[in-house]
């Protein structure tokens, strides 16, 4: 029981007349990297709401790090939005972003030692550069940082990202996953990451949960990505699932 | 002139003035960020038949426009949350039904309403002593707000899912933010009037976001443009015989054009 760091049990989302999640039970082991995949209104960003406390279910329980999400410390969850929900309107700068991860509210004026910590994250996800530059000045991928950023600062045991790499080329994508990577493996987190790509599934994670408002499949990249299982939650994949395959893992 | 200015009505008008344009504009920084410029004109027309009640069942037409707007703000948080129809419908249906009452109530009242017309158009020059002791208690709980509340309303405007994954109980806060602002309404609605109070949210505030940085910083300069309108206004509708409410959002909208030239410039500085 120890081991583990997320666990559903009979959970179901409803909205209205729409079920998101179906009777969904599993368990997500401690320090291990899980990717959720599945298609468009698969209840993958409704998971993570769940998990985050954004959402209560409507039947079955949640349990978090040995916790139920009422009892859990906001520090224990680092949280990376989509950057497509930044309101470019709002006057910020990254250094007050990132230290909402560290104080979990907006600063006035930011203290000398939080600064420090602030812009020396900043710094380890290669963004110190940015700490003073217009929020909305900022492009996708620098986003993408400065948000990693403001989850790492709290050192979570848990690290949960939301389509990640949306918005990014191919290099800031490898480098916000190497990022992923040390952390994990420096303070043995979990990391649940929702994505649409299917090869940073595959050479990213431990597990898969390929998600279509049921749990299809929750196994190792290797077993998940079978053309039946892919079949069951998108349909016919035969194209894409070869090329996906072209590959070996951690290349 | 200098005279006038020592004069009991005009310190009263001159005090009420500077308490008004902070309180509107500190309030004013969320509703502009959160799009919500048309909730201040919306309370504003809720309070206008929390006065009409208050008109017809003879009594002080503050102390039942303040109940009022505040359920009219909690109906329109609650309408918006629980049917999901946004704000600016919510705010539209409920203005409308306050209005709707309101010209119900004065019909209601077989004499003279001149009073509810000085609701409308606001009689900063007639503040009584009474009206400054409630205006100056809600500044002190406004400033009270701004270091119990500021950051939680900041965060929240920021990204409202970002500030609940922190636990920051955002609609117990919402519910907190659009009663102090129903107050803060009411009390302006009878120095500006029902008209002209949505500009005091909304001018500052805007002017300020033109020109600031950071959240912070958009506050501080929105309370500042607040309260130096407010005694500019005060003194140019005196020096050429102006309706002082006009006059000081006259004032405003210079500050905001004014905010637009420098924000083009600074722009243009930085390329």
């Amino acid at each position: 029981m120890n081991d583990i760091a997320i666990e559903l049990k009979n959970l179901s989302v409803n909205f209205a007349r729409y079920s998101a999640l179906d009777n969904l039970t599993l368990s997500i082991p401690k320090g291990t990297f899980v990717s959720i995949v599945g298609p468009n209104g698969a209840g993958k960003t409704t998971l993570l709401k769940v998990i985050l406390g954004l959402i209560k279910p409507n039947h079955g329980t949640i349990t978090i790090l040995g916790k139920q999400i009422d009892e859990l410390s906001a520090f224990d969850l680092g949280y990376v939005p989509q950057i497509k929900t930044l309101d470019r309107t709002f006057p910020a700068l990254p250094i007050e972003l990132v230290s909402t991860g560290l104080n979990a509210k907006w600063p006035g004026r930011l203290k000398k030692h939080d600064k420090n910590i602030v812009i020396d994250t900043l710094e380890r996800v290669g963004a110190g550069n940015l700490a003073k530059r217009p929020l909305n000045k900022l492009s996708g991928g620098e986003l993408q940082r400065v948000y990693l950023a403001r989850a790492l600062i709290r050192k979570p045991k848990i690290l949960i990202l939301d389509e990640p790499a949306t918005g990014i080329d191919w290099i800031g994508e490898k480098d916000i996953h190497k990022i992923i990577d040390e952390y994990k493996s420096e303070f043995n987190a979990t990391v649940i990451m929702v994505t649409h790509d299917w090869e940073s599934a595959y050479h990213h994670a431990d597990f898969v949960l390929l998600l279509n408002k049921v749990a299809v499949c929750f196994d190792k990249p290797e077993d998940a990505f079978s053309e039946d299982y892919l079949s069951q939650t998108f349909g016919h994949v035969g194209h894409k699932h070869e090329m996906l395959f072209s590959g070996s893992r951690h290349d | 002139m200098i005279d006038v200015f020592l004069q009991t009505f005009m310190l009263r008008a001159m005090l009420a003035g500077i308490l008004v344009g902070f309180m509107s504009s500190y309030f004013g920084v969320f509703i502009v960020q959160r799009r919500m410029s048309f909730m201040g004109s919306g309370l504003a027309h809720a309070a206008f038949g929390g006065v009409a009640l208050g008109i017809l069942l003879n009594t002080e037409p503050l102390w039942i426009a303040i109940p009022f707007t505040i359920l009219a703000s909690i109906g329109i948080t609650l309408l918006r949350d629980k049917t999901k129809l946004g704000s600016d419908t919510s705010i539209g249906i409920l203005f409308a039904i306050s209005v709707a009452l309101g010209i119900i109530f004065l019909s209601l009242k077989r004499s003279y309403t001149a009073d509810a017309f000085a609701y409308l158009f606001g009689s900063i020059l007639s503040v009584q002593t009474s009206d400054l002791y409630v205006t100056l208690i809600l500044s002190v709980i406004t400033m009270l707000s701004f270091f119990g509340f500021w950051s939680r309303w900041a965060y929240t405007s920021f990204d409202r899912e970002l500030a609940g994954t922190d636990r920051i109980k955002v609609t117990r806060d919402d519910y907190i933010l659009n009663t102090l602002l129903a107050i803060t309404i009411v009390v302006s609605v009878k120095l500006v009037g029902i008209i002209l109070v949505a500009a005091f949210l909304v001018i500052p505030a805007a002017s300020a976001r033109l020109v600031a940085g950071t959240f912070f910083r958009m506050t501080i300069i929105s309370i500042i443009l607040g309260v130096i309108s407010s005694i500019i206004g005060l003194i140019a509708s005196y020096i050429f015989d102006l309706p002082s409410g006009a006059t000081i959002i006259l004032v405003q909208a210079a500050i905001f054009f004014i905010s637009i030239l420098i924000r083009r410039i600074t722009i243009r500085e930085s390329l």
